[in-house]
């Protein structure tokens, strides 16, 4: 417990130290307002924007959640597959690699043209941006079971159902909780990257991705600087919740989830 | 099937295994195990004595010649035979006792006799204590014990004990081979033991077969005139030690082959 305040603290003490450095960088080169706000305007403009904010933080949160959601039942299901026939692996797995090269930005255009703009195609963007690392992950936690094992359960006569159920799955959980890690962060940059291009024609309407667009054609630095650390904050609970339920369900067996705040 | 009247334990006739088209790992080798022998195969690294047992088991099929168990091919025999693996081969995600009840699981044993025999299991090889312990909190010598205890969970007629001590330090080594034998006592089974220690295979075995490597094939065929029960003493006596200089011997003979 003492150990966990003491890493907080610090922490707490980087944080305070990279403001103290950023009102330094202000004071010593004098940099015009519009090109970096002060951390005292940005403060200010968050007071008097919140609502819109949240709006915007809480449109993306659901995006990206509703993406990450996707890709993991997709990505599991996919991995399973992967496992259980070896030909069909051979054959698709080097296009699992291809949705980890495809440059996002390239597609997000040709996505919304396809499904129309909106929520559903920011949904799309995220869910094949995060996509690949579950699909990877998991698949190598169900193939990369000791071969003695398999034979333990051989041995009692198990069934494939029970192989897979028993044995498998539950080696697969570390593997899956990495790639779900990997994709929780990349899953809110596809849909801030999905809402640059389809994002909502009503100020203050659609997501960070659409506001930081539209703040920083308007040169609203203070408020850009607001939407920045807002889609931080966003990524960062993102990866905390991971971090959480993946301690939460491995920390008894697995010897990777014992200490979350050292990753 | 039912179990020929009368047949050995475990009977290999003329078995050839060639992996790949190479390589000859055993070749027409013949053995017959009797019921509650205990046999142990001893022989340098690559004379295929992991082989055997695999084959015993059913996990590997010979390139020629049969193997009954039991009157029966491996695979039919299964259900009577546990197998011990160097690794105690525990999931990490179950605890001792979950472990220990993995056989009868997946047997489709009812719940409530199974609860019952774990936990005299447990008792047995004095474990009752961590029950309710993941893996990776014991210790190397513990998770044997987790592992011979759920291959006896499902009451076997024929153990197969691939080099299961291999890892341990001598201490725990010397007081789990003392088990073996006391749970032997209490069970009757047949065993095929495999090992690179000369003591543990005079101590454990009533017969130890000696491979040779390049191809495997059976070098020598020991009776070990031990008194029984073996306790520790048995160790430092000298009909003990004129045993394993025998063995040890012989080993030795089949390196510079």
């Amino acid at each position: 417990m003492k150990q966990r305040a003491i890493t907080v603290l610090n922490a707490l003490a980087v944080f305070a130290g990279l403001v103290l450095l950023w009102q330094v960088i202000l004071w010593v080169f004098h940099v015009p307002p519009f090109m970096l706000a002060s951390p005292r305007v940005v403060v200010q403009a968050i007071g008097a924007r919140y609502p819109e904010l949240l709006n915007s933080l809480s449109l993306t949160a659901e995006e990206s959640a509703g993406g990450l959601a996707a890709s993991i039942a997709v990505g599991v299901l996919v991995a399973l597959v992967f496992a259980q026939f070896r030909w069909v692996r051979k054959m698709f797995y080097p296009y699992t690699l291809l949705l980890q090269t495809v440059p996002i930005i390239a597609i997000a255009p040709l996505i919304i043209m396809w499904v129309g703009a909106g929520t559903a195609a920011v949904m799309l963007i995220a869910f094949i941006i995060s996509l690949a690392p579950i699909i990877a992950n998991t698949t190598q936690g169900l193939i990369s079971v000791d071969e003695n094992l398999v034979h333990l359960f051989l041995m009692h006569n198990a069934s494939r159902a029970q192989v897979l159920l028993k044995l498998r799955l539950p080696h697969a959980v570390p593997g899956l909780f990495v790639g779900i890690r990997i994709a929780s962060g990349i899953a809110v940059i596809g849909a801030i990257i999905g809402e640059l291009y389809a994002g909502s024609s009503r100020v203050g309407q659609g997501g960070l991705g659409y506001s930081i667009q539209y703040a920083s054609s308007q040169l609203q630095t203070a408020y850009l600087f607001a939407l920045v650390l807002a889609a931080t904050v966003l990524g960062f609970s993102f990866l905390f919740l991971v971090m959480f339920l993946e301690w939460y369900f491995l920390h008894r067996w697995h010897e990777s989830a014992r200490a979350p705040e050292t990753e | 099937m039912k179990s020929v009247e009368g047949a050995p334990e475990i009977e290999i006739t003329g078995v050839t295994k060639k992996y790949g088209n190479a390589h000859l790992v055993l070749e027409s080798l013949d053995l017959v195990v009797a019921r509650q022998e205990f046999i142990s195969i001893i022989g340098p690294s690559g004379c295929g004595k992991s082989t055997i047992l695999k084959l015993i088991a059913g996990l590997a099929l010979p390139t020629s010649g049969t193997i009954r168990v039991d009157g029966m091919t491996p695979q039919n025999a299964r259900e009577t035979i546990s197998f011990v693996f160097q690794d105690a081969t525990l999931l990490p995600w179950r605890t001792v006792k979950e472990n220990v009840g993995l056989g009868l699981e997946l047997e489709h044993r009812p719940r409530d006799r199974s609860e019952k025999e774990i936990a005299g299991l447990l008792e047995l090889v004095g474990l009752t204590h961590v029950a309710r312990a993941y893996p990776r909190e014991l210790s190397g010598g513990m998770k044997m014990r987790v592992s011979i205890a759920r291959a006896l969970a499902t009451n076997p007629r024929l153990m197969l004990l691939d080099e299961p001590f291999a890892a341990l330090d001598e201490m725990s080594r010397d007081r789990l081979n003392e088990e073996i034998l006391r749970l032997r006592a209490e069970q009757s089974w047949t065993a095929v033991f495999v090992t690179h220690s000369v003591p543990e295979a005079v101590f454990l075995s009533d017969r130890i077969v000696v491979l040779a490597p390049n191809p495997g094939r059976i070098y020598a065929d020991f009776r070990v005139e031990l008194p029984s029960p073996r306790t520790s003493t048995v160790r430092n006596s000298p009909e003990f030690d004129a045993v394993a200089s025998r063995v040890a011997h012989t080993l030795r003979e089949t390196i510079r082959l």
